[in-house]
Formats: C-alpha cells, structure tokens, sequence
C-alpha cells in the first residue's frame, strides 16, 4: 500500500513519542486498532487524549474501539517543503473527521491532491512506518 | 468596579532597520536592545528610568535586558507566552503593572532574526513541543504539519468552502499592505508594487495560501515604553497615547487548532468584545486597524472576529480599497508583516502609535483619534488593544 512503508532503518521522518496517553494511543495502532478515549461519565468521545473530559470533568475514561471511517474536514496542499524529511511535494495533510466526533491530522493515501473534496468519504488504514511505530493514514472509502 | 480603561500610555517608541539578505550580522538580543535605547530616547526618557520589562518570547531574559541596558533597578518583570499575539497582549500586563504602582516605566521588546536565524522550515521537534506543545509535536509533526502556512491554510480552505470566500479577498489584503509599504521608509516591499494579477499569478506555498499570501522572514526588533497618564503628560516631547482597551484571548482548545467545536472561533473572538467594552467605543469608531498579517487569511479572519463584519462577510468587506488608505477602515497602514517587515506584531504597535500622533508622514491617517491593533500568535491566541489620543 502505502509508499511510505518502508523497511526498519529507512524511515527518516519524524516520529511520535510513544510516552503515556500518547503511548497508549499509538500502541492501539500498532495492533491496526483505532481508538479514542470515550468517557465513562457522559460518553464524549476525545482526541488527542487528555486526563480529564472537558465536557463533565469525570476521569474516567475507556480506549473506544472507532468504526475507523470519516470524511475530510478541510486539507492544506504543501508545494514548498517546510521539513527537511517531507521533500516530495506536493502532498496534502488532511484533516479528518471520525463519525464519533473527534478529528484527526494524517495523510490520504492513493489520492491525489487535485481529487481531494470536502466530506469526501474515507476509512482508516495502519502504516507500520517502523517496527514501533504505526501511523493512522487514510483512504477513500466506497462511501 | 475597577477598569484598565486610560490608566496607561505608550510613551517611546523605536524600530531599528528591517534586513533580509544576508541578514542583520546581530544578536536577536542586540536588535532588541537597539530598539529599545530608541524607544527611551524617544520618550525623552533615561535608562535609569525604566524599572519594569515585558521580557520577548525570544531572544533575551530579564536578566540580559537589565544587565545590557544598565537597569539598576529593576522591580518587575514577566513574560506573556503567546507567540505573535504577545506583544499587544504584553500591553495589557504593562498597563496592570503602571496602574498599580508596581513599576512606573515598562519596556516592552520584541524582535528576532526571522531572515537569518531559525525559520519555520529548520524548526526542531524541540522547538515545536517548547513553542506548541505535545499535540504538535506528537500528532501533527510526524505528518509534516509543522509550519505556520500549513497550520492556518486548513482553516482557511474551511472558510472559503463555507462562506464561498473567494481568492480575490485574499489578494485585496496582500495588495492592500504592499500598497501601504510604498509610503514606509524602511519597508522591505518598498518599491515593489503588487496587483492583484501579481497575486493570482504567485505559486503555492501551502494551498490555498500562495507566495503572496505570506509575510516576510525578516531580521530586527521594535520596543515601545508605557507609562501612567500622569507621567505621560510630563514627558512633552509627543502626544501620549492612551491604552484604553486591550484584552487577550484564547482558542478552545489552545494546542489543538482542528480539533475545536467551531474552527473559526479564536481568540481574539473573546478578546474583541472584552476591549471593546473597556475602551467604551467599538469597532465602528475605528480611524484605522493594525491586524496582525503572518497571512492574508487571519486577517481577513480577525476582521470578522474583531466585529467589523460578521463571519463569513469578509470577503464583501476588504473590496474595492474598502482597507486601503481612503476606505473606510485603513489596515496596516505601515505594510505590516506582509510587506514591511515581520517583526512579530511589534511594529503595529508603533504604527498605531505613530498614527494617532500624526506623525505617520505620507501615509497619515488624517485625524486619526482612535485604532486598534492585534496580534496573532500560535494556533490561535489573540489580542487586541484600542489605543486613543485625547
Ligand atoms: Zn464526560
């Protein structure tokens, strides 16, 4: 799939630091799970994952397993580099918007720039970057 | 109850020159301290004086603005950690500090080496997680969303998309500040006029945002000193003008810029009101407005956030030189950071004060008894104060 999947030792892009909430979440993605956390008090979905729900201060929370389908919110399209490890432009960054609620910044794979439009349909797919590290990505989905 | 309302004035201002290529050959803190000699001077005010300090979001301490300067007595000093919108909202902290007897002259500094130091595209994961947080540094770095064009172009693609902002509104505004930069002395874009078919025809940087929607990376610095009214009057040399209203604000959630309920409510959309209300007059009262530009879209943005329009009616506002010198609301009457120089928002302030103290030359707003500034820092803190002359 993706041509960013490269083998152990190529990936030269910058990577998450996989330190607790953060850790966790990314630790769901190497095993292809999708999750956010959904509080256990009144229901709201998160993301990024935070230690209290904004919406009723409860902290209880549990890692809800997402349908891991969305639409695009809004992108940008990068034609000038602005990271010394994202030279092949142009590509776009995505903003997409889960059916639970919360948005997520990633790639589309397999679309190009000029197909991207608003509310186009897409699914969740797991880019194992490096043997730690796995990357939710994108792609349009059937709709 | 009590009120931030006329409890303060900027006294002196000072800017040193603006450089792009090959650069200042100075420290960011050496600009900022040439600046500031300027700005005592300008208030016809001695080192010895000052005793207060808004210390920069970058570029120097307390310390090696005391210690350079020769401030022997320094009683107070902070630090406001809003990026671009930390100058305007330092205004706020100074005016707290003079009306309360906590130092009677506040220096307040901004500068950078913007050209020649670290620019966007060699920021480190480091400065990202100092200047943004973990949200940026964990979840938006390791996708190449880095830099601010990025960050802010998805906001405006949404707005464009929702309110049918055309490209066209956003070229009034790069045309408009280049077209005030031709009456600035020491404007980066002077003697480089842009039209419109200039600006259509400027390749993309982040889509939607091309070249010209772009401020300028530059190097130098700019300070302004505040003191109280009583002060102020002592110091004959010019007109003092007067803080009297000025807010900060920021977005829900601060670190997160895709993940709030509304996108396009910001900062400055709880600031705006607030310093309205404290200043007593509104938008509609406004002789000129200094937004601050790292990019057309947050003006056209901050305009309808600041209540000159409603949301999504910028685009009817900003035509036919509506923000031009002669429309009816002047903007970044100096070129701002679009095409004067970028130093980070500081130089609308001492446009503004410039303005109001009719010293502004050939590009003079006549008359001008009020304006108001912004700033723009971040995913989206703002700022704004409502400065006056009586
Ligand atoms: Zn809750």
């Amino acid at each position: 799939m993706a041509s960013e999947t490269t083998t152990e030792g190529n990936y030269t892009k910058p990577l998450p630091r996989l330190k607790g909430m953060t850790g966790e979440w990314f630790g769901w993605l190497k095993k292809h799970e999708l999750r956010f956390q959904k509080c256990t008090g009144c229901g709201h979905w998160r993301h990024v994952p935070r230690e209290l729900c904004p919406e009723c201060g409860s902290d209880g929370w549990e890692w809800a397993r997402s349908s891991g389908k969305g639409k695009l919110y809004t992108w940008t399209t990068t034609y000038r580099p602005m990271h010394p490890s994202f030279t092949e432009v142009p590509f776009a960054q995505v903003v997409i918007e889960m059916e639970e609620g919360p948005r997520v910044l990633s790639h589309i794979v397999g679309t190009g720039v000029e197909e991207l439009d608003f509310d186009m349909p897409v699914e969740v797919i797991f880019d194992d970057v490096t043997p730690e590290v796995t990357l939710a990505k994108f792609r349009k989905s059937g709709g | 109850m009590t009120t931030l309302k006329d409890q303060a004035c900027i006294v002196g201002i000072g800017e040193t020159e603006y450089y792009r290529k090959p650069g200042s050959g100075m420290s960011e803190l050496k600009l900022m301290l040439q600046a500031s000699q300027r700005a005592i001077a300008d208030a016809g005010l001695k080192v010895s004086d000052i005793d207060g300090l808004m210390v920069p979001i970058l570029g120097g301490t307390a310390e090696d603005f005391a210690a350079n300067l020769g401030i022997e007595n320094l009683r107070y000093a902070a630090q406001v950690n809003m990026g671009g919108a930390a100058p305007v909202a330092s205004l706020q902290t100074a005016a707290m500090v003079v009306a309360n007897g906590i130092a009677d002259y506040v220096l307040v500094p901004a500068g950078w080496n913007g050209y020649s130091g670290v620019r966007a595209r060699e920021i480190t994961e480091a400065d990202i997680e100092f200047q943004l947080g973990h949200t940026a540094r964990d979840y938006y770095l390791p996708f190449g969303f880095n830099a601010p064009p990025q960050w802010y172009s998805v906001m405006a693609r949404r707005h464009m998309h929702d309110y049918q902002t055309p490209p066209e509104a956003l070229g009034a505004i790069a045309v408009a500040c280049r077209k005030h930069a031709q009456f600035s002395e020491k404007a980066i874009m002077r003697g480089k006029p842009l039209t419109m078919e200039d600006y259509l025809a400027s390749g993309w940087i982040s889509e939607p945002y091309r070249l010209f929607d772009c401020s300028l990376e530059t190097d130098g610095a700019a300070a302004v000193i505040v003191t109280t009214p009583e002060r102020a009057k002592a110091l004959t040399g010019h007109a003092p003008i007067y803080i009297s209203g000025v807010a900060e604000g920021h977005p829900y959630p601060a670190d997160d810029i895709i993940n709030r309920p509304d996108m396009f409510t910001i900062g400055l959309t709880h600031a705006a009101p607030k310093a309205y209300e404290m200043a007593g007059i509104g938008p509609e009262d406004m002789d000129f407005a200094q937004i601050y530009d790292c990019f057309t879209f947050e003006v056209l943005q901050q305009i309808e956030e600041a209540g000159f329009c409603a949301r999504g009616e910028g685009a009817g506002f900003v035509r036919d030189g509506a923000i031009e010198l002669g429309g009816k609301l002047p903007i970044n009457t100096h070129g701002g950071l679009l095409s004067e120089a970028h130093i980070l928002g500081m130089t609308h302030i001492t446009e503004a004060v410039r303005q109001l103290r009719h010293e502004a030359g050939d590009r003079q707003v006549e008359g001008a008894r009020a304006g108001l500034v912004t700033g723009w820092g971040d995913f989206g803190d703002g700022s704004l104060a409502v400065l006056t002359r009586k």
